[in-house]
């Protein structure tokens, strides 16, 4: 029997643990993605390998999925993380108060933390704001926000999967109330062509609202962009957090050689549309500065906004802040009675996997095949391997 | 906010063939960068093409010729330039695939061999006491595989077969912090006419290098190596 064709959508994060966890389970996937692979949202994440602990209070389903993720990441992709762990400090009297919660949000989620002094707290971090007054380790890390996707990218080509990029789907092809195919412009050659497919999966990200309308349907996505600073200098080797409710700036990951803050959120309509604030880089070193205080002199690598894609509540959400981290797959043969069309949205960087394992379970049960899920336990090529010569 | 003109390199193979270049009249904030304004073009042709990521220097696909200088375009802010027009073109020595977008493969087919891991220890904060369970405190490598140091070197433009600033100074960091890795066997592969021995020390890679790889200096360090030998008969680093 020849195998089924899957076409998805988006070379982000989640379009690239897609096409490797299909290829895994045997079937032929190619990936379209209208830019550069990674060029949305993913690339321009904050590099954060989240243990999940930012969410232990208000967001515990997603602060898990972080945690058994994270986990996961470290067996398949070794290499790929700087693994310092990340430390959640209280700064002031309010931050004092959320502990007692955090602690056991900890707890509820599974997340491994030990609580160390404030002495030990600025032992392990000299540019720590002195006036810390608890300190919690967790295992946060680091990753490159890029090549961990190229890593599952390259081990989806070497079981077959395409990379189309620079490859914008115009159209989802349809016969009757069932997707068929996409039709897709190439930005290279300027040709316009169809791809047939068995069935395909709406990957987009922020974007996966507009892909949606493509087919005549509608995902409750809400595109929440955030400003993000990168500063020359490593001022912390751990990941630095606030130990509060999430809020803007209260967090610093070193990365590479630079540390980058984060972030602001606010909602859009449009993620092609960001409209950088550029107030809230003065922000970001505001808020830095009260965990780092050296950040306020820190020199300036970049700015820049990315546009997350939370699910939203048809209510309309004010700034995102209060919509969850966590992912769903929409299949739109039950939701909208069009068949052969299935979207994956809201998640994390740190969740990708998770998030193609269940739209994968999804798709192979659509196509009636029994395969099982093996990304648990594949480990990744390096992402170097995704540049190699193809046939 | 100054009006600048943009002049951006176009090419498509057998569409916008032979090249051309699209002039555009824009405003610009003092805070926009090279790839902020490609992102604002972008939103009126989205056929024009380039590579971008992370938006901060981290990931180094944006690796672009900029009024003929080689730079990472999401680090480059446009009135900083200081110039009333911006050459915008594709990088150099690599095989251009459509408008400013470069096929990285070749980079890649010197650089992979070398097989330099991926962490190393991080030189920052010495005095920080990692947390137990962590060891040592480990960042990622400096290089970010931008291939601007391949487009400035003179060499690399008349010599395909040359290795390259970034293989080289790849291969010096594993000689410098071996992590595990055969120095012998890297050492081998640079020690050859094609290796660090055809660098003619123009020094144009560390000029452009966007992160303080200084691939130049890398490239004498392995000749002070080899010139020594301490690394092949000591074998024990």
């Amino acid at each position: 029997m020849k195998k089924p064709h899957v076409v998805v959508i988006g070379g982000g994060a989640t379009g690239a643990a897609l096409a490797h966890d299909l290829t895994l389970r045997g079937l032929r996937v190619t990936v379209v993605e209208r830019g550069e692979v990674t060029s949305g949202t993913t690339g321009r994440h904050h590099g954060l390998l989240h243990s999940g602990a930012r969410y232990a209070v208000k967001d515990q389903e997603s602060a898990k999925e972080c945690i058994e993720e994270n986990m996961i990441l470290r067996k398949i992709a070794p290499g790929s993380f700087e693994l310092n762990n990340g430390l959640f400090v209280a700064i002031t009297d309010e931050d004092m108060a959320y502990r007692p919660a955090f602690l056991e949000g900890l707890e509820t989620c599974g997340i491994p933390y030990k609580e160390i002094t404030p002495q030990e707290a600025l032992a392990r971090e000299p540019n720590l704001n002195p006036a810390v007054k608890a300190a919690v380790e967790v295992p946060d890390g680091t990753m490159d926000a890029m090549r961990l996707p190229l890593r599952f990218l390259a081990t989806a080509q070497q079981h077959g999967a395409v990379v189309l990029t620079y490859t914008e789907v115009e159209e989802i092809l349809m016969q009757g109330k069932a997707v068929v195919g996409v039709r897709v412009r190439d930005h290279v050659t300027e040709k316009t062509y169809n791809i047939g497919a068995d069935l395909v999966v709406n990957a987009g990200g922020a974007w996966s609202g507009k892909i949606a309308a493509l087919a005549g349907v509608h995902v409750p996505l809400q595109p929440s962009p955030g400003v993000l600073v990168a500063v020359y200098g490593r001022w912390n080797n751990m990941v630095l957090n606030r130990m509060h409710r999430s809020g803007d700036g209260d967090i610093i990951v070193p990365q590479r050689t630079l540390s980058v803050i984060g972030t602001s959120s606010w909602v859009v309509e449009d993620p092609d549309k960001l409209e950088m604030k550029k107030e809230h880089i003065q922000l970001m070193y505001d808020y830095g500065a009260q965990l780092v205080p050296a950040i306020r002199n820190a020199k300036l690598r970049a700015a820049w906004a990315a546009a997350r894609p939370l699910i939203g509540s048809e209510g309309g959400a004010q700034t995102g802040r209060e919509l969850s981290r966590t992912f769903k797959c929409f299949d739109h043969a039950e939701r909208d009675g069009v068949e052969g069309f299935v979207t994956i949205a809201g998640g994390k960087a740190t969740t990708a996997r998770g998030m193609a394992e269940v739209t994968a379970n999804v798709v192979v049960q659509k196509l009636g095949l029994d395969a099982p899920c093996r990304t648990r336990e594949v480990v990744l090529l390096p992402h170097t391997a995704y540049y190699r010569r193809r046939m | 906010m100054a009006e600048v003109t943009f002049k951006i390199y176009r090419y498509k193979p057998g569409a916008i063939d032979p090249p051309r270049y699209d002039t555009f009249k824009l405003d610009v904030e003092a805070h926009e960068t090279v790839l902020d304004i490609l992102e604002r073009l972008r939103l009126d042709d989205p056929t024009l093409t380039y590579r971008h990521s992370c938006h901060h220097g981290s990931c180094g696909t944006c690796g672009m010729m900029v009024n003929g200088k080689e730079v990472l375009a999401c680090v480059t802010r446009v009135l900083d330039l200081g110039t009333e027009t911006v050459v915008v073109e594709p990088l150099r020595h690599l095989p251009l695939v459509s408008d400013l977008v470069v096929d990285m493969t070749p980079f890649f087919e010197k650089y992979e061999p070398i097989g330099m891991p991926y962490l190393r220890e991080s030189e920052y904060l010495p005095e920080g006491q990692p947390p137990p369970e962590v060891g040592t405190y480990m960042r990622f490598e400096s290089c970010l595989e931008c291939g601007l140091c391949l487009s400035a070197c003179p060499v690399v433009g008349t010599d395909p077969a040359y290795l390259g600033p970034a293989a080289l100074a790849a291969a010096a960091r594993v000689v410098q912090e071996p992590r595990g890795q055969d120095v012998a066997r890297v050492l081998q592969m640079v020690d050859t006419e094609q290796g660090c021995w055809r660098c003619h020390s123009a020094m144009e890679c560390s000029e452009v290098c966007p992160n303080d790889v200084d691939p130049g200096g890398m490239i004498m360090y392995l000749r002070r190596e080899l010139l020594t030998g301490k690394t092949l008969s000591g074998g024990k680093r």
